[in-house]
């Protein structure tokens, strides 16, 4: 099979029933997250969105780097791949460059996505690559027990800040719009519905979608999100579409600067040809000049120059 | 030293030559490694053969550069000792290179410029005002572009070369460009190939083998790119780096036209990342690099080591370390191309041995990912990215390899990791019985879970190493050329392949018994090496790096580590420069010299 037959994913893609995905079948390890970890909420999300949109199931990749969340792949009865630290944007580039046909979905947390990958994140955002990038944010380095992360924010404790983090924390939501990403959102991992609608909303995105998932570790960041959960006593702020223009990337920075706990939903969306359309638009103009030549022919014609 | 006639030209005669070097100094701006191109390429289309060396500055505004042709009747086998022809554009062209022409050399210079001159040596001085000729014919620009041009008709004439045929090489250069440029080239050209020279006489070659087969010319970099097409190489990412950098340029604007996409990366980490998973994703990809950015992968690479992706990876090695000589020639990234990764990270190393070569390790780059579904290196280096051999063209119809997506269903026993064979991953799209497979950099156990069991992590390690001692059993040993027993057998690798038989020749020729051997399978190297080297008395292993510490090359350190040898010697340089046959045979001849 070449690669040149392989079609995008269809829009509205049907399984046949016998191959209906369930969160039975959708299950693999149980993780191996500490009790009461965000993530789980996480990943059941994540099922409920595939049981809804039904691709079929060969079709499905996860992706990962390193940390506690971003060991999702093994608790998905998927492919998957487990890669390096920082580097499963770029990994995930290659697998939806070369690969129209299959939907690449990226999980990883604040040190893989803001710290580590931070430029990966810069760059796959401005080249749009079609691919959904969930980053579980909980403000602290879970996996190596309880460093400071790139949004902890100032004041946080941690071993490697024993009187108080010094550094002033990114904002994800105004990283992500300089750097030219076309689907910013933000959601919450104790807000199931929202999350569940959000996912859904960046994975029928076309192009680069990415959600910043406030998940806490209930390990060595206990209460991080309190102000934003409402059985906490806190407030969870979802953004008014009808006042909120989500093409407006000015309005959107402007929420992005509210004061914790700030607004959740889709802060940004546009339409923007994807990395992968603009590949595949230069590669059909280069073979339409070529007659149908087969691959050989065009390396001997090349290579006939050099006599 | 490479003429058939030694002593200085004849007035107004012709002689037959079987071979010339001609060196041409000026700066990089000034057009020389065109002008080289083209006798290169002419080289290449009449039968005769042809090597070239060149150096360029590291600086963006260019400054003096030489670009050296050894064009020959017969095989050549490397770039020149010292030239018969020095062309030098400045005075500081002709202070610096005329210590590299031969006794009675020929040195043409522009008297527009270089007006003290060394008479010394029974050098035949020829000046010519190549700046100011050239304005005139191009007609009144005050510009010297177009003197390089000039000085190829110049040369043109005194070699008899075939001007027709030139013509044709430089109309097929110049012809996309504005026509004006094309008919100032030709101006130019004429009016060198015009002026007069004098009572010195002209040259032409002996008539080269003739052969059935079509023959090219290129250089390194741009075969290699043609082989790794050809190896079914569709998607890869790098990041721009010298000498590295022509190669990716080349699949990037290639690769479309076989549906394939080449990805400019925004660094080293994220470009073998995106090869990894164009690999994972089920196609024959490549990354590459030159020295500094290959260890910008380790970490990415022992990760393909582990989750046993197969990989191809390029490196064209500059001198180190840091970012040390970013044009020059060294080979001291062997280590780094077999250990340079944490853990126990097995990997296969090849290292091309000319410009051909280049074109058949690709080849074989690709077989060997995909058979033993790890990373593969190849070692190249900057010598030979950017000199032009001719030589025969592949024959596509057996070399071509059409790449496969394999994405049949697997059945419900399927195992990514499986203990007892080698790995065969199920890329994504391919259909399960059983549960879906997970690649893993974790240590992991044969389903890819992972696992922290010292059982596991022992079996796991020589499963991964063991298919490369399979492949060393596989592999053939190298041929010996010249003598196959005798006092010293000579041990390469890469692009000292030429000048190291060269020097087998010489000795050869000085009544030594030589031989050499040239290791093209850097790891795992073939199994019973030994066997070279059992009929010599001593064994020198050639390489273009540091003695180090323990007084050995990386190749040689290799070698006498796996046979505990101790007759395995070293003769190492650092210079940033490629072997010169001279110096290989004085070094041969000291450790011969030496009990």
């Amino acid at each position: 099979m070449s690669t040149a037959t392989l079609e995008a994913p269809a829009a509205a893609p049907a399984a046949p029933a016998s191959d209906k995905l369930t969160k039975k079948i959708l299950t693999a390890d149980h993780p191996t997250w500490c009790p009461g970890c965000g993530d789980f909420a996480v990943l059941a999300a994540f099922y409920k969105v595939l049981e809804k949109l039904q691709y079929p199931h060969e079709k499905i990749v996860c992706v990962a780097g390193i940390g506690c969340s971003s060991r999702f792949p093994y608790f998905m009865n998927t492919h998957g791949i487990h890669f390096i630290h920082g580097r499963a944007l770029p990994l995930a580039t290659g697998i939806s460059l070369s690969r129209p046909d299959v939907h690449v979905f990226v999980f990883g947390g604040d040190g893989d996505g803001f710290s580590i990958g931070g430029n990966h994140l810069n760059h796959a955002a401005r080249k749009n690559v079609k691919l959904t990038y969930v980053i579980m944010d909980n403000y602290v380095y879970g996996l190596t027990k309880k460093q400071t992360s790139p949004t902890s924010p100032q004041g946080f404790k941690s071993k490697t800040d024993p009187t108080g983090s010094i550094d002033r924390p990114i904002n994800p939501m105004k990283q992500l719009l300089a750097s030219g990403a076309t689907f910013i959102a933000r959601t919450h991992a104790a807000q199931v519905k929202h999350m569940v609608d959000t996912f859904e909303r960046a994975i029928l995105h076309d192009g680069f979608s990415v959600v910043e998932c406030l998940s806490e570790c209930v390990m060595f960041y206990e209460g991080s999100f309190d102000d934003s959960t409402p059985r906490k006593g806190g407030v969870y702020d979802i953004i008014d579409e009808t006042q909120h223009d989500v093409k407006d990337d000015v309005a959107a920075y402007k929420l992005a600067d509210l004061p914790s706990p700030g607004k959740f939903g889709v802060f940004y969306q546009v339409e923007r040809p994807t990395k992968n359309a603009l590949e595949q638009k230069w590669i059909d103009a280069t073979q339409s000049k070529l007659g149908g030549l087969s691959g050989k022919d065009i390396l001997r014609k090349r290579i006939e120059v050099m006599r | 030293m490479s003429t058939a006639t030694a002593s200085a030209p004849a007035a107004s005669a012709t002689q037959t030559l079987r071979n010339a070097v001609i060196r041409l100094a000026g700066n990089s701006q000034d057009g020389i490694q065109s002008i080289g191109g083209f006798l290169a390429r002419l080289a290449g289309r009449t039968q005769h053969d042809v090597m070239t060396y060149m150096t360029i500055p590291s600086t963006i505004s260019g400054g003096p550069s030489i670009f050296q042709l050894h064009l020959g009747s017969g095989h050549v086998l490397h770039p020149g000792d010292e030239s018969d022809v020095l062309v030098a554009f400045y005075q500081h062209s002709y202070d610096a290179h005329l210590s590299a022409l031969r006794d009675g050399g020929i040195c043409f210079y522009d008297s527009g410029e270089v007006s003290e001159l060394k008479h010394e040596r029974n050098i035949h001085h020829i000046g010519i005002p190549f700046t100011q000729a050239t304005i005139e014919a191009i007609g009144g620009s005050a510009k010297d572009r177009g003197k390089n041009m000039f000085v190829l008709g110049l040369l043109c004439a005194v070699y008899q070369l075939d001007k027709e045929k030139l013509a044709g090489i430089v109309a097929r250069q110049f012809g996309k460009k504005d026509e004006s440029v094309l008919r100032n080239a030709m101006l130019a050209f004429d009016a060198g190939y015009a002026y007069p020279i004098g009572d010195m006489g002209t040259f032409n070659f002996e008539e080269g083998e003739h052969t059935d087969q079509h023959r090219i010319s290129t250089d390194g970099n741009t075969i290699m790119s043609m082989g790794l097409i050809a190896a079914g190489v569709r998607y890869g990412a790098a990041y721009p780096i010298t000498p590295w950098s022509p190669i990716m340029e080349t699949l990037r604007s290639e690769l479309p036209k076989y549906g394939g996409i080449y990805v400019q990366a925004e660094d080293e980490l994220a470009a073998v990342s995106m090869a990894i998973g164009a690999a994972y994703a089920g196609h024959l990809a490549i990354t590459g690099s030159s020295g500094p950015g290959l260890s910008l992968k380790a970490e990415a690479l022992s990760y393909a080591s582990m989750a046993e992706i197969p990989l191809i990876v390029v490196n064209v090695q500059r001198g180190g370390p840091s970012t040390g000589l970013p044009t020059s020639v060294e080979q001291s990234d062997l280590m780094q191309a077999i250990y340079g990764s944490h853990g126990d990270a097995p990997r296969i190393v090849l290292a091309p041995q000319d410009v051909e070569d280049c074109f058949y390790i690709a080849l074989e780059a690709g077989k060997l990912a995909r058979e033993y579904s790890c990373p593969v290196i190849i070692l190249s280096d900057q010598a030979l990215s950017s000199r032009i051999e001719a030589f025969t063209e592949p024959d596509l119809d057996k070399y071509w390899v059409e790449p496969v997506l394999d994405l049949s269903d697997r059945g419900a026993d399927f195992k990514p990791y499986p203990l007892d064979k080698i790995t065969r991953h199920a890329p994504p799209g391919t259909k399960l019985a059983g549960k879906y497979p997970h690649v893993s950099g974790l240590e992991h156990d044969e389903h890819g879970h992972p696992s922290g069991s010292p059982k596991m992590h022992t079996a796991m390690t020589a499963k991964r190493r063991n298919k490369l001692i399979e492949l060393s059993k596989k592999l053939p040993l190298p041929e010996i050329y010249g003598d196959q027993e005798g006092d010293v057998l000579l041990i390469g690798w890469g692009s000292t392949y030429g000048p190291i038989k060269e020097a087998v020749n010489r000795l050869r020729t000085e009544g030594h018994k030589v031989g050499a051997a040239h290791i093209r399978h850097i790891h795992p190297m073939p199994a019973g090496l030994d066997r070279l080297w059992a009929k010599f008395k001593k064994v020198v292993v050639v390489e273009m790096n540091d003695y180090g510490v323990y007084g050995h090359g990386q190749l040689a350190m290799m070698i006498r580590a796996a046979y505990a040898e101790p007759k395995i010697q070293s003769l190492c340089k650092t210079d940033g420069l490629a072997y010169r046959i001279r110096e290989i045979v004085t070094g041969v001849e000291k450790v011969m010299a030496a009990n």
